[in-house]
């Protein structure tokens, strides 16, 4: 830590422990890397390599040629310098035994790796209840309770197991709420995508358990481009987890995923996010570029989406969790706490499309910003002429913890029906030094204060997440705010 | 298609003629205006600034440039109806582009303080506006440029150091011309330290059949501890196109206040570009429209606070009804270092009719942590209850929106400090609301022509 510079802001939290990134360990572990670069016959190889059908091979490849028309997007209020998309390895998988039919066949380092994740992949684990489908390095190495699930008709796999066992359910939903033409990122991940989620809960079941995804790159030179599929039929309910970690590497990384969720009629979703990949060291180097498609479509009538994202790592994050509201009196939520350090930058926000007659929205924002970090929300919603009664509720709200960083809030605002309520609240400000004094004068020292006041800022989000992660959450926001107050 | 091309071909064509009508300091910056816009384009609604309103389409259309100064005749009285009751101003008229002065200001001037064509003090004081033209409205903007490359007069606003003048300034713009006509206007206000001012600018069209396209770029320098009012009220017609850019300096403790309101145009877009670069400042920037039919307002507002201890205040209200579009879109930037800023900005909406459409975009960019900042936005309509309440006691349903209405104004209106304006900007903006679309601003005939017409 350069003492020198911080010495004066950080003369208390100056000593605390250095912000260590304590998911940055590599796995030893044998990997399939094909040599790096994007053309026609990697695409083609990495459908071959996951044996799919002929359906699919034309969709990657409609997708990888429009992608040769797009170019990267220069919108965001990311300083974002120039990737060359052709020095990435676009597949890395983890050499596999031939098929582990149960946990001892499971490649003991990749337990191991997990286990550093705290993922519950193990037996005594599995009695937390969670069911876990873990990628890493673009390849879903292990889902859990897949045969309880089962039993209720629950489909939880990976998408390339989903494309083999229920090609019918993936052709139909695949690609249906973000097009291979949405955009840049979204082409080039339908183009090359290896793995990810897919979940499909049947008509009127309320999935027992929480699902659960861990993402971790760990191969270098290689990007991740999973994608997942959550499908939740009339009446069903599910609470599906995301987590990401990568390891410290110097060169950046590229993470660049789509998310499709379609709610029918009645149905819940609860989508929530950890996300935690590297961030990039102190000085900015190295960590990771993470370019996120997410779009949920609320087809059916009361239908409900709720994101929660708590967004502490990435070099660069460019995300916009969305939903469209579409079936009437569907509901759709947003929380997120975004917090930026070192220098990180955040361009991250929703859309809310209400095309839908009496829809809601919420969307709650906290954003925390600190050292050199850039910290945007961009949101938009937008109120189609026909969507009578609808109404909209936004609050963001920026913290800012050094006079070198960075908050901005960018909301868009189209209503195109006078019936609509529409309304948009927007803060900025430091920590206030009275609660910091009041905390000192009650015995509580700064940097304690400075993670109690931070912590009530963001309770507002951190409740709507699961109890598991909200305590990872929690911790995770402290580590990164380490060594940043001052 | 670029439609800056008729324009650099018209100038190239006329170039002595353009000039020889101008003066010195304002041919100087032609070249390099020229330069500029060889390379550049209008914006369009590709550009992010310019989503919902293209200038590009704004500028396309045939218009004629009156690079001669033929004098077209207007007949002043039948256009300009809106003097206002119980306030004594100065007033100089601007037809199309060209400044004419009028009996209520010659002579009234004194210690130095200029209210005058920007031609002929280009002329005279070549020194003065050298100085101060193009000083702050930035030439690598590509309707700056376009401005600077044709205008040939407008008005200059010059007040010396401590002098404060005891009367409102006002400044008509009327459009007339037989055939469709573009004006490039210039507006020069320069405040020295210590001065005040305050200056009321209304837009008028003499007639609502030909199409107008007004072309304006402002420029405001206020000096230190300078105090400077400006209401700016757009009453011309629906064959009207507007794009006024006013680009402010502030330097250390001025005050600026800042009214923009659009009662009756076509489309309209106005950017406010203001540069708080001094210490202490204070800047409130307000603005209403009102709209109907299908009328288009847009207003852009950037405030860049570039220094410390500086407070700034926004409020923009639109109520929009038929098929109108309004836009708002409005950015705080605080650069890093500029400790202690307080800075908010509010924007409310109210959509009458199902068509009507409100993009709004409230935006903030901080780069400093010792600043407070907030903005808020609100789509609606009117109370449901409010106007049950109304209905109960016998208020019928027109009469109680356009109370309702007229309320959420209000506080726009209040914010103007020049006495007696407030009282005539709620009467112009209860006729609005009374009036319906086709009313003209030559209807408002109240304050000249008696209490008698347009009354429902």
């Amino acid at each position: 830590m350069d003492k020198n510079k911080d010495i004066e802001t950080n003369d208390i939290l100056g000593d605390v422990t250095n912000n260590e990134y304590k998911y940055g360990f590599t796995t030893d572990i044998e990997t399939d890397i094909i040599p790096r670069g994007l053309n026609e016959d990697v695409v083609r190889f990495i459908s071959a390599k996951k044996g799919e059908p002929e359906w699919l091979l034309e969709f990657r490849l409609k997708a990888f040629r429009h992608w040769l028309t797009l170019t990267p997007p220069k919108w965001a209020h990311l300083d974002i310098p120039e990737i060359d998309f052709q020095a990435i390895s676009y597949y890395a998988a983890p050499r596999k035994k031939e098929g582990p039919k149960s946990m001892d066949e499971v490649d003991p380092q990749l337990i191991d790796t997990f286990n550093k994740l705290g993922i519950p992949l193990e037996e005594q684990k599995v009695l937390s209840g969670m069911a876990v489908d873990a990628v890493m390095d673009s390849v879903s190495v292990k889902t859990t309770h897949r045969e309880k699930l089962a039993e209720l008709g629950v489909i939880f796999c990976s998408i390339s197991e989903a494309v083999k066992d229920y090609p019918d359910l993936v052709k139909r939903y695949l690609g249906s709420v973000v097009s291979y033409r949405d955009n840049f990122y979204a082409a080039l991940n339908s183009a090359v995508f290896s793995d990810g989620s897919f979940v499909y809960i049947p008509k009127g079941v309320r999935c027992p358990m929480e699902l659960s995804t861990y993402f971790r790159i760990n191969a270098s030179g290689t990007g991740q481009f999973e994608r997942t599929l959550i499908v939740a039929d009339d009446d069903a309910y599910v609470s599906y987890l995301e987590g990401c970690t990568a390891p410290m590497r110097d060169e950046n990384q590229l993470h660049a995923a789509i998310v499709e969720i379609v709610v029918e009629e009645r149905a819940e979703v609860k989508y929530s996010t950890v996300q935690n990949w590297y961030a990039g060291d102190k000085e900015g180097r190295g960590g990771v570029y993470n370019f996120v498609t997410k779009r949920g479509l609320c087809r059916g009538d009361y239908s409900k989406l709720s994101w929660t994202q708590v967004e502490t790592g990435s070099a660069i994050t460019w995300k916009y969790p969305s939903c469209i509201l579409a079936g009437e009196g569907a509901v759709g939520e947003f929380y997120s706490v975004a917090v930026t350090n070192n220098y990180q930058q955040a361009d991250t926000g929703t859309k809310m499309i209400h095309t839908g007659r009496n829809t809601r929205s919420t969307i709650v924002s906290k954003g925390i910003s600190a050292g050199h970090s850039q910290n945007s929300y961009r949101g938009l919603v937008k109120v189609a002429p026909k969507a009578d009664g609808c109404r909209n509720y936004t609050q963001c709200d920026s913290l800012l913890l050094s006079s070198t960083c960075g908050a901005h809030t960018f909301p868009y605002i189209d209503v195109l029906n006078d019936t609509a309520i529409v309304e948009h609240e927007a803060t900025t400000s430091k920590i206030s030094e009275d609660q910091i004094f009041y905390c000192n004068q009650r015995g509580i020292p700064t940097e304690e204060a400075v993670g109690l006041i931070v912590n009530g800022y963001a309770k507002e989000v951190m409740n709507k997440l699961p109890m598991e992660f909200a305590v990872e959450a929690q911790k995770l926001l402290q580590i990164t705010l380490e060594g940043s107050v001052g | 298609m670029n439609s800056l091309k008729q324009y650099i071909e018209l100038y190239l064509e006329n170039r002595a003629t353009v000039d020889e009508n101008s003066a010195a300091p304002l041919n100087k910056l032609r070249a390099e205006a020229l330069e500029v816009l060889e390379r550049a384009q209008l914006p369009d609604s590709s550009c992010e600034d310019f989503e919902h309103t293209s200038i590009n389409d704004m500028f396309a259309p045939d218009y004629g440039v009156n690079i001669s100064r033929v004098n077209i005749p207007v007949d002043v009285a039948s256009s300009f109806k809106c003097g206002v009751p119980n306030m004594s101003t100065l007033l100089g008229i601007t037809v199309n582009d060209s400044f004419r002065s009028t009996s209520t200001l010659q002579g009234k001037l004194t210690d130095g303080a200029l209210f005058m064509s920007l031609r002929a003090a280009a002329r005279e004081k070549a020194e003065l506006v050298e100085r101060y033209y193009g000083s702050v409205a930035p030439l690598s903007n590509a309707s700056v440029a376009l401005n600077t490359l044709l205008a040939q007069d407008g008005a200059l606003i010059y007040v010396p150091r401590g002098v404060q003048l005891s009367k409102p300034l006002q400044l008509v713009n009327i459009f007339s011309s037989p055939a469709p006509l573009a004006a490039f206007r210039r507006l020069l206000i320069v405040l020295e330290d210590d001065a005040a001012a305050q200056l009321l600018v209304c837009d008028h069209t003499q007639d609502s059949a030909t199409d107008y396209l007004s072309s304006q770029v402002v420029e405001v320098v206020a000096g230190r501890n300078s105090s400077l009012e400006i209401i700016d009220i757009e009453e011309s017609s629906s064959r009207t196109s507007r794009y006024s850019q006013m680009f402010v300096r502030q330097h250390d403790g001025s005050n600026v206040r800042i009214n923009g309101t659009t009662l009756y145009g076509g489309i309209t877009r106005n950017d406010y570009h203001i540069d708080v670069s001094g210490a202490h400042c204070s800047t409130t920037l307000n603005g209403m429209a009102i709209c109907s039919a299908s009328q288009h307002t847009d207003n852009h507002t950037r405030i860049n606070h570039l220094s410390q201890h500086c407070h700034s205040t926004q409020m923009f209200k639109y109520v929009l009804d038929d098929d109108s579009k309004g836009v708002f879109s409005g950015s705080i930037l605080v650069a890093p270092g500029a400790s202690f800023t307080e800075a908010y900005q509010s924007n409310r909406n109210i959509l009458a009719s199902t068509d009507a459409r409100m993009h709004t975009k409230p935006q903030l960019e901080i780069y400093n942590d010792d600043v407070k900042c907030s903005h808020g936005a609100t789509t609606g309509q009117l109370d449901a209850e409010a106007l049950f309440y109304m209905r109960t006691r016998g208020i019928t349903e027109h009469e109680a929106r356009t109370m309702l209405m007229q309320a959420f104004m209000t506080d726009v209106i209040d914010s103007v400090h020049i006495d007696g304006l407030s009282d005539r900007l709620r009467h112009l903006v209860e006729l609005r609301f009374k009036g319906g679309p086709d009313a003209l601003c030559g209807d408002c005939a109240a304050s000249c022509r008696g209490e008698s017409v347009v009354k429902q």
